[in-house]
């Protein structure tokens, strides 16, 4: 199955029974199988906390859609994690409105506390830093995302205690 | 105590949001007046909706600004046209500075839906689909809430309302790319594609999900149809306080006194926005430029501050009303930095299908970096104004590339010493506030 030259083997894993569930009720509401590649992308990373070249091919032969595609797919949005991340994904936002407002400083401080560069992910597997373009919430700039919330009006003095919140959170 | 409006609203798309938490629940909506507009729009035909719309000269406040029913008037209508009819709500939010829709789609997820509902009925489709950026997690949470709510309580699924209509809607979260926001990208993203723009035509009037009819609007535009069917197009109209009608929500963001969102009519002059309602120029910092409808939008100065906030007089001030959400530029902030981290952001989000956008828009952060690092020369600035014409419309399928080179090109009109500084100083002479990224990135 050489439809691709970047996938280096052709190693399946098992979708599990959850994932597979979930998958059906996704075909079972668009017309075309093919409507379903982003969402399940996303559901097989809501599983295993990133898309491995092994999953999607275990996706394509599960739907029968061409690897080519679901590939091209996986590349392509952000929000799909084509590497493992940190239990806790930091999303500081690099748009021109948190820029103006002292944005970079924040993000250079966060890399600095945790010793990681963009895109890097912490030696204990708590944090990975990506940071995302703007967030849409220029009045409170700057602003991240992690964990599902939104930190907003954040300030250099405050880090601390928002990844240390956020640790905590990692761990529970 | 929240009681019924008597009288017509001035700020139709606010009126909903009060300072209760619920206020986006189903039973706060009703009693302030919500679904009134889908009710007395099910009470006429299609045809004389459509006709209403057309009459209000809404225009689409997603940045293009074309009128909606002139948009909709390409939709095959009769017994002949094609199903299912799609109706798509363009929620995919990531305008740099733009943070409307976000307002919207938390507090009045059912001023949206009766939009989209409202809509399906007047272009007599089956299936509408909220297109929600994946990062909005209260929004995305709201809306499934709410159309939750609307299947209990009949006003989606079967006969609506008990007419003879059907509907239903689909919530579908992006996976997080700006050119989603293009509303043939958005299509095939829907599709489970990559993001790419389609060529027209065809139009998705006539051809765009799965090869049907489909219509895509903003967030903001949806909203203001149950208004406009409920208080009709004369009232609508009447709201603007220049040519074009309706309210806008208005946004400031940068280095003001009290950034933020509020609803004001159409036409309501620049520096007032910023002035009267954004409270000035925060203590210590002076007004050196901003960008009035979001990161791709044209500069302009304080000296266009008189310039009423309707799609026209912008356009005449060589610059576009885009998301009405502006951005200030203050005196501290590097203008070059300012551009340098625009056009990073749309080179990083170019889907990569048309030259000028896929090579130009990365060249020209290349160029931009260099010389705000100190080491660029003079004929950068050249090289960087040839790029803007490769990139200008007609050049490319969608306007990602165009609308990028916007605030480059008014930047090096309006703040050309600054660049020339960088050059002949070699290095920035706003450096102590670093705004250079290769820290972080490295």
């Amino acid at each position: 199955m050489a439809l691709h030259n970047e996938i280096p083997t052709n190693e399946t894993v098992e979708l599990s029974d959850v994932e597979k569930s979930k998958i059906d009720a996704l075909v079972h509401e668009t017309p075309h199988t093919s409507g379903v590649s982003i969402d399940a992308l996303k559901v097989i990373q809501s599983h295993r906390g990133w898309v491995s070249d092994a999953s999607i091919l275990s996706l394509s032969r599960y739907l029968n859609l061409p690897l080519a595609d679901l590939d091209s797919v996986a590349t392509f949005y952000n929000l799909i994690f084509r590497q493992p991340v940190g239990k806790v994904v930091l999303h500081p936002c690099d748009g021109i409105s948190c820029d103006l407002m002292g944005g970079i400083k924040i993000r250079q401080c966060i890399s600095k506390q945790l010793h990681i560069h963009n895109g890097q992910t912490t030696s204990d597997n708590q944090f990975t830093l990506i940071s995302l373009p703007c967030l849409g919430a220029c009045d409170k700039a700057p602003v991240m995302i992690a964990s599902e919330t939104l930190f907003e009006n954040i300030e250099e003095e405050s880090l601390p205690l928002i990844l240390s919140h956020l640790k905590g959170e990692a761990s529970k | 105590m929240n009681t019924v409006e008597n009288v017509l609203p001035t700020h139709p798309l606010t009126r909903f949001i009060t300072d209760d938490d619920n206020c986006w629940q189903l039973a706060q909506y009703q009693q302030l007046g919500g679904y009134d507009g889908l009710k007395r729009t099910l009470e006429g035909t299609n045809a004389e909706a459509l006709e209403t719309i057309t009459a209000s000269n809404l225009r689409g406040r997603g940045g293009a600004g074309f009128p909606t029913g002139l948009k909709w008037s390409f939709v095959p209508q009769g017994d002949d046209a094609p199903h299912p009819k799609y109706m798509i709500v363009n929620a995919d939010e990531m305008e740099p500075g733009a943070f409307k829709d976000r307002l919207l789609l938390e507090k009045t997820p059912h001023q949206i839906i009766e939009g989209l509902i409202i809509g399906g009925y007047t272009l007599d489709a089956d299936i509408g689909y909220i297109f929600i950026r994946g990062d909005y997690y209260t929004a995305i949470e709201h809306i499934e809430v709410a159309l939750k709510e609307c299947y209990d309580n009949n006003l989606l699924g079967k006969n609506i309302l008990g007419s003879s209509f059907n509907f239903e809607i689909h919530i579908h979260t992006s996976a997080g790319r700006y050119i989603c926001g293009e509303e043939t990208a958005l299509i095939n993203s829907l599709e489970g594609k990559r993001a790419n723009p389609r060529a027209k035509p065809p139009f998705p009037q006539v051809a765009g999900l799965w090869g049907k009819p489909t219509i895509v609007n903003n967030v903001e535009t949806y909203c203001n149809l149950p208004h406009i069917l409920n208080f009709g197009a004369d009232w609508f109209k009447s709201l603007g306080r220049f040519k074009d009608s309706g309210t806008k929500i208005f946004g400031v963001s940068g280095r003001v006194k009290t950034p933020g969102l509020w609803e004001l009519p159409m036409g309501t002059p620049i520096g007032e926005i910023i002035e009267n309602y954004a409270g000035g120029m925060s203590d210590g910092y002076k007004l050196k430029g901003y960008l009035p409808g979001g990161g791709s939008t044209d500069f302009l100065l304080e000296k266009h501050f008189d310039t009423p906030m309707d799609y026209d007089e912008i356009g005449k001030q060589r610059s576009r009303m885009g998301t009405g959400t502006i951005i200030v530029l203050d005196d501290k902030y590097c203008p070059v930095a300012m551009v340098l981290n625009l056009v990073k952001f749309f080179a990083q989000e170019s889907c990569g299908w048309c030259t000028p956008c896929r090579e130009g828009l990365p060249w020209a952060a290349v160029l931009l970096e260099k010389i705000e690092q100190g080491k660029g020369e003079l004929a950068d600035i050249t090289q960087l104004e040839d790029l803007c014409k490769f990139a200008a419309p007609g050049n490319t399928f969608c306007a990602l590339a165009p609308g990028a080179v916007e605030p480059l090109q008014s930047a090096l009109n309006y703040f050309r010493d600054d660049f020339e500084q960088h050059i002949k100083q070699k290095s920035c002479p706003y450096c102590d506030q670093n705004h250079s990224e290769a820290e972080h990135d490295k």
